[in-house]
């Protein structure tokens, strides 16, 4: 949970009044608040948690960060299927 | 150093470890306050490459660890309720209560949702007005911001179905307890560095200065983390006890200005009882008095709540850093992840599941995780 993901900013819109971007986590897409980082730009990476940008990242880190997370698995923890990893490690199906 | 070699950049580890050895004369103990850490240095068995004087103490740093049983017990009291919608981070489901956890109040038909951004959770309120939506607000400093964004837009909207659970803690005030207790062995901390992206690094001097301890801001990756030992091991040779930032990619001094605005407008500092541990002055947030009609411990009468522990779990000891997870009698009996008896087996950055995972046999590596490239 407290993991951060890097991911590049694809498309900077406003939703309620607030700034959201569609970000790029290594080829999956998800809606992210800007409120944070106002200075931030479409072609830019940054650190998401949670689903909010909290610090800008230059490219290079971005990539490696994301590379190395790739392989670990780490960005299926993060953005996969909470209720199915819960069910398997409580040896039981996913509740409906 | 027979794993050095999956490391994504195995010459520079190898460096790293070197200068570490060769600067290293006696016993140090260092503590890290990130579950997140925690769990890359039992994964990549970065405490084993170390040398045998240099002991890692894993600290309280896992938000979901920490949350007080009496906030997991209201939580799945509010979560039964039929007109509740209740949302929470996907780590929360099977933190075991007095009386089971979300996971099996899903199953007995509760409507609990796991949400990746807290906003998503005042999207569900905004989708079912004739609903209460609850979200529940756990974590450290980093998650606390996007926590306060909900509250802040519900007001701002007008979204009067819409309430947050909160049980928020900060880290100084814990580096702060751990220091003070009796029997106290940590001698340098590193510190989160994603904790410090959002708050910056002021408030670590005092505390560098008042315990005479290093505080090194580190990031999570395993070469960030041999980084800030390595800072950490300098420091504490020459004698020094400064705050040294070992992660500026990701941390600026003055950390997150728009953030730490947001957290002084919704919250207000409190105390907070952190589980197995108990309360530590000043170590949490609530909801400011302008936020507070959306809080859901006000919203809903869950009073009379009678926590029970379990008996055999040392999970608090744990969190301490007074034990490690193996030391535990029941750890990989009948604790497990399967059957948990504390929230350090459950969360990914639990101390109890990470050795599950990886150090179940007698205390020492299975295998080390492979860094990829």
């Amino acid at each position: 949970m407290c993991l951060a993901l890097p991911g590049k900013v694809l498309e900077i819109t406003e939703r309620d009044r607030t700034r959201m971007a569609k970000v790029d986590f290594g080829g999956v897409v998800k809606d992210v608040c800007l409120a944070y980082l106002p200075e931030i730009a479409v072609g830019d990476y940054t650190i998401v948690h949670v689903g909010f940008a909290i610090q800008k990242l230059d490219e290079a880190s971005a990539v490696e960060t994301l590379k190395l997370f790739e392989a670990l698995g780490m960005m299926d923890q993060e953005l996969g299927d909470p209720w199915g990893r819960a069910a398997a490690d409580a040896g039981q199906v996913p509740p409906a | 150093m027979k794993y050095v070699e999956e490391f994504n950049d195995p010459e520079l580890a190898r460096r790293l470890l070197d200068d570490i050895a060769a600067t290293i004369t006696r016993p140090w103990a260092i503590m890290e306050v990130c579950g997140g850490q925690t769990h890359s240095i039992i994964r990549h068995g970065i405490d084993q490459l170390l040398p045998s004087q240099l002991e890692l103490i894993h600290g309280p740093g896992c938000p979901v660890c920490v949350t007080p049983l009496e906030t997991i017990d209201k939580a799945l009291a509010i979560a039964a309720r039929p007109e509740v919608i209740f949302c929470s981070f996907g780590d929360m489901l099977r933190v075991p209560g007095s009386h089971g956890d979300l996971f099996r109040v899903k199953s007995a038909g509760g409507d609990v949702r796991v949400v990746y951004s807290p906003l998503d959770a005042l999207e569900l309120a905004k989708a079912h007005p004739d609903r209460q939506v609850v979200f529940f607000g756990i974590g450290f400093e980093t998650t606390a911001p996007p926590n306060a964004m909900t509250v802040y837009q519900a007001k701002r909207l007008g979204i009067t179905n819409f309430s947050l659970l909160v049980s928020h803690v900060r880290v100084p005030p814990a580096i702060t307890a751990i220091m003070e207790s009796p029997g106290c062995r940590v001698q340098a901390f590193l510190a989160a560095g994603h904790v410090c992206s959002v708050m910056g690094t002021s408030e670590y001097p005092p505390l560098a200065e008042r315990f005479r301890v290093p505080i090194v801001v580190t990031g999570f990756e395993p070469l960030d983390i041999l980084e800030g030992i390595r800072r950490t091991v300098h420091q504490l040779e020459a004698g020094r006890a400064e705050v040294d930032n070992a992660y500026p990619r990701a941390v600026p001094a003055e950390g997150n200005p728009a953030a730490q605005a947001m957290l002084a407008d919704v919250f207000e500092v409190t105390d907070r009882a952190w589980r197995g541990i108990g309360v530590i002055r000043r170590s949490g947030w609530r909801l400011s008095e302008r936020y507070r009609a959306w809080d859901a411990e006000d919203r809903f009468d869950v009073g009379g709540i009678v926590t029970a522990e379990s008996a055999q779990c040392r999970s608090g000891e744990v969190l301490q850093g007074l034990v490690k997870p193996h030391e535990c009698a029941a750890f990989g009996t009948v604790c497990t992840p399967r059957t948990p008896l504390g929230a350090t087996m459950v969360s990914s950055e639990g101390a109890c599941a990470a050795y599950y995972l990886y150090r179940r046999l007698g205390g020492t590596s299975r295998e080390a995780e492979p860094v990829g490239r």
